[in-house]
């Protein structure tokens, strides 16, 4: 009989379009508001994922997130490097200083200082330039963003498109000069300032003056080194508090999870969508199956069984339940897609889909269980009554 | 001759309290195999209620309903609903064919139900299609034909699972004068065996030479039973 719950189903076309409709609508704001929050959150941890070589991060013990800069006497630094398993640690400058741009504006801007000597720490991939240029005087690198947009020149003339800031142009951090000497490509930063590369020394230098300015260790177990086993030594010989990129990624992640609005905003989207999706799909594919009642009486008076009409509406509901989610996911790619270069932060992995699926899964059997309890209460005696 | 169908002193209520309406007021009748018997009387007096009793699609409050020699009282619901599909065809007033199904795969729903493979059960209901002269039209929505056409499709599902009971319910009220006659040539052509007992409620006078026997009801009883000599059928 399932052919004959499919025909039923895409015979009465508006209503079957309807259905359809709400599904998809619930599948597109539940997938696509999750997206954003996963993209967003991914954000808020950015400048850990793209530093792939270190495997631990050591920090004061009180920093909150990767943001929460809680500065260390460098002396720590030589600690670190004691400790059994630690095969390099290196410095890490993080700071937000204020640039100020051709047109005398200003604009906060991330400064990262990395190791001198090795320059770890640097950015995932460069667009223009080399790493190794940051060692010319003044020298720093900018994001590609950052370049693009708030540390672009202004055009000369009114209303025309600013200019990208390029390889050879120069800033001024802080009081101090900048050269820039490369352009990279980072994970864009959860509060979108623009990130400034230089070498740790240079950083200090154009930092304010302060006591301790050290923000970061970063460290390089030796190879068959349990990482967890050598964050709690560092812990336990330093009294620093040390992270794998993962922990600290965690930390961070949770922090913007119970201290910010976000989830809460997010999450009244989502169950919004859900809430719209199951009563709109529901209310339509209940007068679906009100529409069809002296059918499904004939079946049952028939010989229909309850079992049998009980599996042909969950068949009917999986069926624009596929087709809804479908539509919907692809309909949430498709901005993911369009949106991929600008601000938006988006980011569909594939659990996000499975939770998706999860939810116009309930909306779908939510939606039949109204339509399965008339069905299977109905006395097939109506079918008698003109 | 053996009977299809024997009802004793047959009791229903509908309701509770000031609300409450008797339908059936103790019935006895019983129903030939090879007759075409004709349940007539007014609008109210409990010929709806009855068929629904004979057909197993509801329950009666008293008396006895033996249908087939089977006692319907006695049956789980799953075993009535399996009873109803292997041994009972229905013909109902308003058709009730599946809109989106063409007329072949509406007639063969019986089949369908009973679980036969959708190819052999469509076959199966063309060659019924064909035997009542739709067989050019199984392609067709139930939209695209007349209303006549619409209940021969009916009639073509009613037999397509070789039921030894058809239930017909105001068959032809909804029909001209000539589509009516039409059906009812069918029905006593192709439906009518010396197996099967075949049960139409109707109001239509114009039909009744073509009962064997003719139930009179009025208030929850039958009031007469006569054999229809014009039609030379059974007594």
């Amino acid at each position: 009989m399932s052919f004959v719950a499919l025909k039923m189903l895409v015979g009465d076309r508006a209503k079957y379009l309807g259905i359809i409709l709400g599904i998809t609508f619930a599948s597109l704001l539940i997938t696509q508001q999750t997206a954003i929050f996963v993209g967003l959150m991914t954000r808020t941890y950015g400048a850990i994922t793209d530093l792939g070589q270190p495997d631990v991060w050591v920090m004061d013990p009180k920093v909150q997130f990767v943001d929460d800069i809680k500065p260390m006497q460098d002396t720590k630094l030589l600690r670190v490097r004691g400790v059994e398993g630690v095969d390099w640690a290196v410095p890490l400058y993080k700071g937000l200083l204020r640039a100020r741009l051709a047109d005398g504006n200003f604009q906060s801007v991330n400064v990262v200082g990395l190791d001198d000597a090795t320059l770890v720490g640097g950015p995932p991939e460069m667009v223009d330039g080399r790493l190794a240029d940051l060692r010319r005087a003044d020298g720093v690198i900018v994001d590609v963003v950052g370049a693009n947009d708030k540390l672009a020149k202004p055009s000369a003339v009114p209303g025309a498109p600013k200019t990208p800031l390029a390889v050879g142009d120069q800033l001024e951090i802080n009081d101090h000069r900048a050269i820039v000497v490369g352009i990279s490509r980072n994970t864009r930063t959860f509060q979108s300032q623009p990130v400034v590369y230089t070498t740790y020394q240079r950083a200090l230098s154009i930092a304010p003056r302060e006591r301790l300015l050290l923000s970061f260790i970063l460290v390089k177990a030796k190879p068959g080194q349990d990482v967890h086993a050598l964050c709690e030594r560092i812990t336990r010989t330093t009294g620093l508090a040390a992270y794998t990129r993962d922990g600290f990624e965690d930390l961070t992640v949770n922090y913007f999870l119970k201290y910010t609005g976000i989830p809460i905003n997010f999450g009244i989207a989502v169950v919004l969508g859900f809430i719209v999706g199951t009563a709109v799909a529901g209310q339509t594919f209940y007068n679906f199956t009100l529409d069809s009642i002296r059918q499904f009486g004939a079946l049952k008076a028939m010989g229909a069984p309850n079992g049998m009409l009980l599996r042909m509406i969950v068949l009917q509901a999986a069926a624009v339940g596929i087709v809804g989610y479908g539509l919907g996911v692809g309909a949430a790619s498709a901005m993911g897609f369009a949106t991929r270069n600008t601000e938006l932060a988006f980011r569909m992995p594939w659990q996000l889909l499975l939770v998706s699926a999860g939810a116009v899964a309930l909306i779908s059997m939510l939606a039949a269980l109204l339509s399965i309890w008339k069905v299977v209460r109905l006395e097939p005696a109506i079918v008698f009554k003109g | 001759m053996d009977v299809g169908v024997q009802c004793r002193n047959v009791t229903k209520t509908y309701g509770e309290g000031e609300s409450r309406v008797t339908a059936l007021r103790g019935v006895d009748l019983d129903v030939r195999l090879g007759e075409l018997l004709m349940l007539v009387g007014p609008s109210g007096c409990g010929k709806t209620t009855l068929i629904s009793v004979i057909a197993a699609i509801l329950d009666h409050d008293g008396g006895d309903v033996r249908v087939l020699d089977r006692d319907v009282r006695t049956m789980t619901a799953r075993e009535r609903a399996r009873f109803r599909g292997e041994t009972i065809g229905f013909v109902f007033q308003a058709y009730n064919l599946l809109p989106a199904l063409t007329a072949a795969e509406n007639a063969a729903i019986p089949l369908l139900i009973a679980g036969v493979p959708r190819t052999r059960a469509v076959a199966r209901a063309r060659e019924l299609l064909d035997s009542v002269g739709l067989d050019a039209r199984a392609n067709a929505l139930p939209a695209q034909l007349s209303g006549g056409q619409q209940q021969r499709i009916a009639i073509a599902r009613a037999l397509v699972h070789e039921p030894r009971l058809i239930v017909c319910d105001e068959p032809t009220s909804a029909l001209d004068h000539e589509s009516g006659q039409t059906v009812m040539e069918l029905l006593r052509r192709v439906a009518q065996s010396p197996e099967r007992a075949l049960v139409v409620v109707t109001h239509d006078a114009r039909i009744f030479g073509f009962a064997d026997r003719i139930a009179r009801m009025d208030d929850g009883r039958i009031v007469s039973l006569e054999a229809n000599h014009a039609s030379g059928g059974v007594q």
